[in-house]
């Protein structure tokens, strides 16, 4: 684990096995940045339950739980904001090409809620194509702005 | 904890107590495994008592959807009850809500199948 401190920012960055486990290892790092920063529980849950979708993603759909594939997390601590980064080894990801699960036929599918739920919970959701291979999930959760 | 489910008979209905974590994992396949079971025994009114579920994830969600589709297609009904704020907040936000009939009183619930 890798941090860094500059005047009111707080940095951490976490290399994570490609197992379930880690989705809770992240789950917990991330809550606690979160209470840290002063985010009441609900936002903490919210952001807690993001990471998780977004982990989630990274072990099961990025690095298929390749013990080879490490998950690389990123969390910031700024004034007003909390920024997490979850970067996969996997192929890459097409956002376009995920169903919509609020479409009436997609509403009794199995899956495919985990992203839809990241961005209904967080304020920002970025997805980035790494070189030479990854994908990176950015998610930006305000301290004054209600879901 | 993952989650842990008993089950009990009020009338011909079987009601399931959830009581911990419904996520990807340990907590998703015991939750399926139970409600297949109870399906293929024949058990067709179930009750899902969801008021000691701490948590539930997308995953937890999808198998809350499998097992409506798999008591429904055996000519089944899978009822909620007792759902926390987050669970209900969940259920909305995924229009799940318009899916499931849900409860807040258990001899309502019960007296609902009849």
């Amino acid at each position: 684990m890798q941090e860094n401190r500059t005047g009111r920012t707080a940095s951490v960055v976490s290399e994570l096995e490609s197992t379930l486990d880690s989705v809770d290892v992240a789950e917990e790092i991330v809550t606690i940045a979160a209470r840290e920063l002063g985010f009441a529980e609900d936002d903490q849950y919210r952001i807690g339950m993001a990471i998780r979708e977004s982990v989630v993603n990274a072990v099961v759909h990025g690095n298929c739980y390749s013990r080879n594939k490490k998950v690389r997390l990123g969390v910031r601590k700024d004034a007003d904001r909390l920024t997490i980064t979850v970067a996969d080894e996997g192929k890459g990801l097409d956002l376009a090409s995920l169903p919509d699960p609020l479409a009436t036929e997609n509403l009794l599918n199995q899956s495919g809620r985990g992203i839809f739920l990241i961005k209904a919970f967080m304020d920002e959701f970025e997805v980035r194509k790494l070189e030479p291979i990854g994908t990176e999930f950015k998610l930006v959760k305000y301290l004054d702005r209600k879901l | 904890m993952s989650v842990k489910l008993t089950t009990r008979k009020v009338g011909d209905v079987t009601v399931i107590d959830s009581a911990g974590r419904i996520t990807l994992g340990e907590g998703s396949s015991i939750f399926r495994d139970t409600i297949r079971g109870l399906a293929a025994k024949g058990d067709k009114k179930l009750l899902l008592n969801l008021a000691d579920v701490s948590y539930i994830d997308s995953s937890g969600i999808g198998e809350l959807v499998s097992a409506f589709t798999t008591v429904t297609n055996q000519g089944g009904q899978l009822k909620l009850l007792g759902l926390t704020k987050r669970i209900q907040d969940l259920l909305q936000i995924t229009k799940l809500y318009t899916v499931f009939e849900v409860y807040e009183d258990e001899a309502t619930a019960v007296r609902s199948y009849s």
